[in-house]
C-alpha cells in the first residue's frame, strides 16, 4: 500500500501540487488522471524521489519516503517508469534488462528468464539497441527492466504516450495481469482515461495540483461531472 | 637501395610516433573518461597526473623499486581525482557550465605552484629498468627501444583493461549507465554519486600512468605534461570526446603525423600541423571522428 497525504510540492512560486491525499491500495491498480499540467508526473517524481516536496508525507508498504533518495527508495521494492519510458537507447535490449536487475541486487539469469518468457519480443531483440526499438517495444522493455527488480510498488508514467490504440490496450492488458500475477500495487498515470479506466480498480483525478476524487474506477468513469477535469476542459 | 632506406625511415617514425602517440592516447582517454561521466572538462587533468607521479616516482630517490614507486603514483592518483570530484567538483554540478572549468584551471595553477614549491623545478629523473638504446636490426638501430616498447605496452595494456571493464562487466555497465542517463539509472537503484566518482578514479588511475611513462624519458617538472595535454586534448577533440577508442586512435594518429612532418618536412611545424587537423575535422565532424552523439537524441 501506498499513501500519500496533504503533499504539496512547488518549483520556486509555482504550486504543481496543492495538498494532495491519495490511497493506493495492495494489489490494485490506481489510476491518477488529470489533464496536461495536471501534476500527475510531479507527483511519480516526489513518490521515487526526484522532487522534494514542500510539505506532507508519502508511505510506502510502512516505509515514510520523504527524504530519502532516489536509489534508496527504489531498493525498497519501487520501480518507477519514467514519461517516455527511460530506456537506455545506447544499450542493448539485453543490458538495459541488466542494468535492472544490478540496480535492485536481483539475480541476473533467473530475471532475463522470467522477462523473456513474459516478453518474447524482447528475446528475440535482445542484442539490438533499444533505439531500434518500436514505440510499443520499447514500453515493454520498460516494464520488463522494472518487473526484473521484482517490485511490490510499480510506478507508471503514460505508458500509452505515442503509442497506437491497439498497441496501447495490448499493454494496458499487460499491466493487468502483471498485476493480478505478483500483487503488485500500481499507480497508473495517463492522459488517456478511457484506456486507463478500463483496467483500473481505484481512480483519482487531479486538476490543476488538487486531488478531487479517488474512487472504485467504476464510479469515476460514469460520473459526467469529473469527465470534464480529466479531458482538460474545465476552466 | 633508395626504397629500402625509405622504407626504413617510414617504419622507424611510425614506431617513435606510436610511442609518442600511445601517451597522447592515455592522457586523452583520462579526457574522455571524466568527459562521458560527469560533463566537465578537465583542465587540471596534466597537473594533477604531475603531482602524483612525484609522490610516487621520487620515492626511487629512497630505493624504493620502480614499480612500488609506479604502483605508488596510480594509486594515489586515483585517490586523488575521486577526491578531487567529491570535494571540488560535485557543488557544481548543477550550477552554469562554466564552474568547473574555472575551478579546474585554478587547481591547475595551484599544483604547478604547490610542486614547484616542493619538489622545486629542477627535474628529477626516475630511471626504468628498461634500457632506451636501440633495438639492433643487421647492425642497424631501429626506432624502437626496450623503453619504448615498454611505453607502447603499458600504454595498451591500461586501454585495453579500462575497456575490458566499461564494456564486459557489470560494474561497467553501471558506470557507462551512470553517465548516460543519471536519472534514469537512480531510478534503477544504482548509486550514481558512488559510480561517478569512481569514474573520476579511474580517470586519475590512467593519468598517473602517463605520468610515469613521461617521468622515465623527460624527467618530472612540475610543467611535465603541459604540452603533453594540448596534443591528448587535441586526439580526444578528434576522436570524440565521447569516445575511448577515438581517443586511442587520434592520440596515435596525431604521434605518427607529427614524426613524420618533423622528419620529412619541418619540427617546427609539427605542432602547427596538429593543431590545423584539429580545426579542420571540427569543420567537418564537430561532434569528432568516432562519436555517436547522433544517435543519441532518440
Amino acid at each position: 500500500m501506498i499513501s500519500i497525504s496533504n503533499l504539496s510540492v512547488a518549483y520556486g512560486a509555482i504550486v504543481a501540487l496543492d495538498d494532495v491525499t491519495i490511497e493506493a491500495p495492495t494489489g490494485a491498480i490506481t489510476a491518477v488522471l488529470g489533464a496536461n499540467g495536471a501534476g500527475k508526473t510531479t507527483l511519480l517524481r516526489t513518490i521515487s524521489g526526484l522532487v522534494k516536496p514542500r510539505s506532507g508525507s508519502i508511505t510506502a508498504n510502512g516505509h515514510a519516503l520523504i527524504g530519502e533518495r532516489p536509489d534508496a527508495i527504489a531498493r525498497l521494492g519501487i520501480a518507477h517508469v519514467p514519461e517516455g519510458r527511460g530506456v537506455i537507447a545506447e544499450f542493448t535490449v539485453e543490458e538495459n534488462l541488466h542494468l535492472g536487475a544490478l540496480g535492485a541486487k536481483t539475480n541476473v539469469a533467473a530475471g532475463l528468464e522470467e522477462q523473456y518468457a513474459l516478453f518474447p519480443v524482447l528475446k528475440e531483440r535482445r542484442k539490438q539497441y533499444a533505439a531500434q526499438l518500436s514505440g510499443g517495444e520499447r514500453q515493454m522493455l520498460a516494464l520488463g527492466r522494472a518487473m526484473i527488480a521484482n517490485p511490490q510498488i510499480l510506478l507508471l508514467d503514460e505508458p500509452s504516450l505515442g503509442l497506437a490504440p491497439l498497441v496501447t490496450q495490448d499493454i494496458m492488458n499487460t499491466i493487468k495481469i502483471l498485476c493480478a500475477n505478483s500483487g503488485l500495487t500500481v499507480i497508473l498515470v495517463e492522459q488517456n482515461a478511457k484506456s486507463a479506466l478500463k483496467i483500473s480498480d481505484y481512480a483519482a483525478v487531479l486538476h490543476v495540483g488538487k486531488s478531487i476524487a479517488v474512487r472504485p474506477a467504476a464510479e469515476v468513469a460514469a460520473d459526467e461531472s469529473l469527465r470534464s477535469y480529466y479531458l482538460g476542459m474545465a476552466e | 637501395m633508395i626504397a629500402n632506406i625509405l622504407t626504413n625511415r617510414l617504419v622507424n617514425d611510425i614506431a617513435g610516433g606510436a610511442t609518442q602517440g600511445v601517451v597522447f592516447s592515455l592522457v586523452a582517454l583520462c579526457l574522455v573518461l571524466i568527459w562521458r561521466a560527469t560533463r566537465v572538462l578537465n583542465f587540471a587533468q596534466g597537473p594533477m597526473a604531475m603531482f602524483v607521479t612525484y609522490i610516487g616516482m621520487t620515492q626511487m630517490e629512497h630505493n624504493l623499486n620502480f614499480w612500488v614507486a609506479a604502483a605508488i603514483s596510480v594509486i594515489v592518483g586515483f585517490v586523488f581525482s575521486a577526491l578531487t570530484e567529491i570535494v571540488i567538483v560535485k557543488p557544481l554540478y548543477h550550477t552554469a557550465e562554466i564552474n568547473p572549468i574555472v575551478v579546474m584551471v585554478g587547481l591547475f595553477t595551484l599544483l604547478e605552484a604547490l610542486a614547484a614549491a616542493i619538489w622545486t623545478n629542477v627535474p628529477r629523473y626516475p630511471t626504468a629498468p628498461f634500457s632506451s638504446i636501440n633495438f639492433q636490426s643487421d647492425g642497424n638501430p631501429t626506432g624502437l627501444s626496450p623503453l619504448a616498447s615498454f611505453q607502447i605496452v603499458a600504454a595498451l595494456l591500461v586501454m585495453t583493461f579500462v575497456a575490458g571493464l566499461f564494456n564486459y562487466t557489470s560494474l561497467g555497465l553501471k558506470l557507462r549507465a551512470s553517465a548516460l542517463s543519471p536519472e534514469v539509472s537512480k531510478l534503477l537503484g544504482i548509486r550514481v554519486d558512488r559510480l561517478l566518482t569512481l569514474g573520476w578514479g579511474i580517470a586519475g588511475a590512467v593519468g598517473a600512468v602517463a605520468g610515469v611513462v613521461v617521468s622515465v624519458n623527460t624527467g618530472i617538472t612540475p610543467g611535465m605534461l603541459d604540452a603533453l595535454f594540448v596534443f591528448g586534448f587535441i586526439a580526444a577533440a578528434i576522436g570524440g570526446l565521447d569516445s575511448p577508442l577515438g581517443a586511442l586512435v587520434a592520440g596515435i594518429g596525431i604521434g605518427i603525423m607529427m614524426q613524420l612532418v618533423d622528419d620529412f618536412w619541418n619540427s617546427n611545424y609539427a605542432d602547427i600541423v596538429a593543431v590545423v587537423l584539429l580545426i579542420v575535422v571540427l569543420m567537418i565532424r564537430p561532434q569528432g571522428m568516432f562519436s555517436k552523439n547522433s544517435a543519441r537524441r532518440v
